[in-house]
């Protein structure tokens, strides 16, 4: 129902940039997660389009009108906080109604509004309790009650799952993925620091790093087609392997001889003049695979096994100062702590970085 | 943080024996004077509160009544009840018992109750425990019965004569009226003004708030003596004068820059996202105010009206400078210090009455809204609370 543009939007507090250059076009209906590690302003970015954060540059446009001076009210959003936010004087039933009261709504039209939110979220017979008498997804439910009734464009959550245990952070990351269902016409933006909420609930997702924009993509885009070395090592857990080599053949299959004189073959096309560019492939230890000498990318003594059960992750022992190697290969397998092990993977799965951008993308 | 809140200290029983001597300390000032103020200015005189459930010796001086002369065995008799029919019979309540008696002021107690004394010339004096007495002589009295010195135990004695000499008789129910359209007033007023001041100082965005702060926080340190003078100048060149509206004013302005102080601290202490969201809701600054953080800063305004109230309740100087000196216009600090610390200062039955007619509003006042005190107010609101 609303587009969101957000052109060379930029944060600063006095001399200090928070954001910067944030250049980002949302769709009516899409599910936006803005995910990124701590401290990337990931958040500020929510607050400023919530209105509650200055916009020190740049605009802001909902459904084509600019808003960066229109008050959080006004901006047709809710938002959902991290910590509920409850207003702990109030029954769940006028917390519900709050908005609507401000509004000076019509009594029945907000009774409706509120019953019908209550019945979505399955809060119908807490409707008279305080917040304080409620379990933490239940005060998480009407928080997200809080914004439904308020029928808003654009719907704002900011870490709405942090504060809950991890089977109820599942459980509400389910409701929260039926709730978009069930309006398919409201754009959502969601923030997470949790990558696994990320690729579940969205449609598309911008990892935020550096002040900026790291990559916006479908999850499966960022998983399979990271513009960076950041976003590479982001997405995905453990992070992808990033071993140094050299290009020493170029074509649409391309070879990089590793530091250890080893060959590996990667699918990312390369031209003529790159032959010879320092390079680190990339390997999700997913895609590693054991194999014989003659086609292997890696080897190295294994340091530490975990077993998991469905997998097994080996830790490599570290060469060259660089992080420890990890592979994580399906199934149990012991023994090989100690022993020193040979992997390969597919060519369509070994990424090319240099200077920290990937070859795929120029 | 409630890591550290729940921890139980190892200094508990520090803090309880505190707790106990402060107790201690506040208790038995207060019982004294709720004791003292039922005795009689006798009883307060002759022993001390804790004596109070216990009879009071005192000594007295009679003459037997010469009235009444019989004749027995050739002996002249006089006899009849020191209690009732003596000099000093206003004094002595029934259930009196006279514990020894002597002839002469040098030794007032030689004879024990129940023992004859020797009048000389044959004469002898019997007086017994519960008062009757006995006096026989081989000659006339002529109308002149023999004097009697004794000592007395008086029994405990209560009496609500006292409240109602404050009370009623001597302008007190006056001072109390003016004493509560003096404080009612004086803390309502500045509570209204500091929840505004504070809810802008604490959530507002407004240039130069942090000066304003820092300038209420410099006016705490200020004494109010400063102020009396040039403050009632002001008045009086304004026309409000000596006048229960200038009292008003006065303890309000002396009054707020604590209470503002008080009231910001505990507001921008409130849950930010809560306010946040009221805004996002559509929640204008006066409604966010009225609605979210009034309600939840019940603790600290209660808090601060308690303070206040006690304050303006017990003050004597503001009240002197600021309200004119007649009767009709006296607060019961004023009614205490000036008519009976200064004209009656040995009544100590009614000192007593009317300090504990002071006292037991504010007592009452505190007892009804220290549940307002209690902690919690916020349980549910955001995560961990």
């Amino acid at each position: 129902m609303a587009d969101l543009k957000l052109r060379d939007i930029a944060k600063s507090y006095g001399e200090v940039n928070v954001l910067k250059d944030i250049d980002l076009d949302i769709k009516a209906g899409e599910l936006i997660v803005f995910v990124g590690p701590s401290g990337c302003g990931k958040s500020t970015l929510l607050r400023m389009i919530a209105g509650l954060e200055k916009i020190t540059g740049g605009d802001l446009e909902i459904d084509g009108v600019r808003v960066n001076d229109v008050p959080p009210a006004n901006r047709g959003i809710a938002m959902v906080f991290q910590s509920y936010a409850l207003y702990p004087h109030m029954t769940v039933r006028d917390n519900m109604a709050f908005a609507l009261k401000i509004a000076k709504q019509s009594k029945d039209e907000i009774n409706a509004a509120v019953e019908k939110a209550a019945k979505m979220l399955q809060l119908t017979e807490y409707l008279d309790r305080l917040p304080k008498a409620l379990s933490g997804g239940q005060r998480q439910r009407v928080a997200i009650g809080r914004a439904i009734v308020r029928d808003p464009k654009v719907f704002l959550f900011d870490e709405p799952l942090s504060n809950l245990d991890a089977a109820l952070r599942v459980a509400t990351r389910i409701e929260i993925a039926q709730l978009k269902e069930s309006m398919p016409d409201r754009t959502m933006i969601y923030v997470t620091h949790d990558q696994v909420e990320a690729m579940t609930l969205a449609s598309r997702i911008v990892v935020l790093a550096n002040k900026g924009i790291a990559q916006v993509g479908t999850p499966l885009d960022l998983y399979e087609r990271p513009e960076n070395e950041f976003v590479a090592q982001f997405i995905g857990s453990p992070a992808m392997n990033l071993i140094p080599g050299e290009i020493t053949a170029t074509g649409a299959l391309s070879e990089v001889t590793l530091e250890n004189g080893v060959k590996a073959h990667s699918s990312v096309p390369t031209r003529d003049e790159d032959l010879g560019r320092k390079v680190n492939i990339g390997v999700r230890p997913e895609d590693f695979k054991p194999a014989g000498a003659a086609d292997s990318c890696f080897t190295g003594k294994v340091a530490i096994t975990e077993k998991l059960g469905e997998v097994t992750l080996l830790y490599f022992e570290p060469q060259g100062g660089r992080e420890a190697v990890i592979a994580k290969l399906p199934g149990v397998h012991n023994g090989l702590r100690g022993t020193s092990v040979t992997l390969s993977a597919d060519p369509d799965k070994i990424h090319l970085f240099a200077d920290g951008r990937s070859l795929l993308y120029r | 943080m409630s890591a550290i809140a729940g921890q139980k200290s190892r200094l508990t029983w520090a803090v309880n024996i505190s707790v106990v001597l402060l107790v201690v300390a506040w208790l038995v000032p207060t019982v004294g004077l709720l004791v003292s103020s039922f005795r009689t200015t006798d009883q307060i005189s002759q022993s001390g509160w804790w004596d109070a459930a216990f009879p009071v010796e005192k000594a007295f001086r009679d003459r037997v009544s010469a009235d009444g002369e019989t004749q027995s065995n050739g002996l002249y008799v006089l006899s009849g009840d020191l209690l009732t029919n003596g000099q000093n019979a206003a004094d002595l309540k029934p259930g009196t018992k006279i514990k020894a008696f002597g002839t002469s002021g040098i030794k007032p107690g030689a004879y024990k109750a129940g023992t004859s004394a020797d009048l000389g010339d044959g004469g002898t004096l019997t007086i017994n425990s519960d008062g009757t007495y006995t006096a026989s002589s081989p000659t006339s009295f002529d109308g002149s019965g023999p004097r009697v010195y004794f000592e007395a135990e008086l029994p405990p004695a209560f009496t609500l004569a006292n409240y109602r000499e404050v009370l009623f008789s001597d302008g007190m129910g006056q001072a109390f009226l003016n004493t509560l359209t003096v404080t009612i007033p004086a803390t309502i007023i500045p509570i209204l003004v500091a929840a505004f001041a504070a809810y802008a100082l604490a959530w507002m965005q407004f240039p130069g708030r942090g000066l304003l702060i820092a300038a209420v926080v410099g006016l705490l340190v200020v004494p109010l003596q400063l102020a009396l003078v040039p403050l009632l100048r002001l008045h009086l060149e304004i026309g409000i004068g000596q006048s229960f509206l200038g009292i008003w004013l006065a303890h309000t302005g002396f009054g707020l820059p604590l209470a503002i102080y008080l009231l910001r601290n505990y507001m921008v202490g409130l849950p930010r996202d809560i306010i946040e969201s009221a805004k996002v809701d559509g929640a204008t600054d006066f409604q966010i105010f009225m609605k979210i953080v009034l309600p939840l800063s019940f603790p600290a305004l209660a808090s601060f009206a308690i303070f206040q109230f006690l304050w303006v309740w017990n003050d004597l100087l503001v009240a002197k400078v600021f309200l004119p000196a007649n009767d009709g216009s006296k607060v019961m600090t004023v009614k205490i210090a000036d008519d009976l610390l200064g004209s009656r200062g040995g009544d100590w039955g009614i000192l007593a009455a009317a300090a504990f007619v002071s006292i037991a509003v504010p007592l009452l006042v505190f007892f009804s809204m220290q549940r307002y005190l209690v902690r919690g107010l916020l349980a549910g609101s955001v995560k961990g609370g």
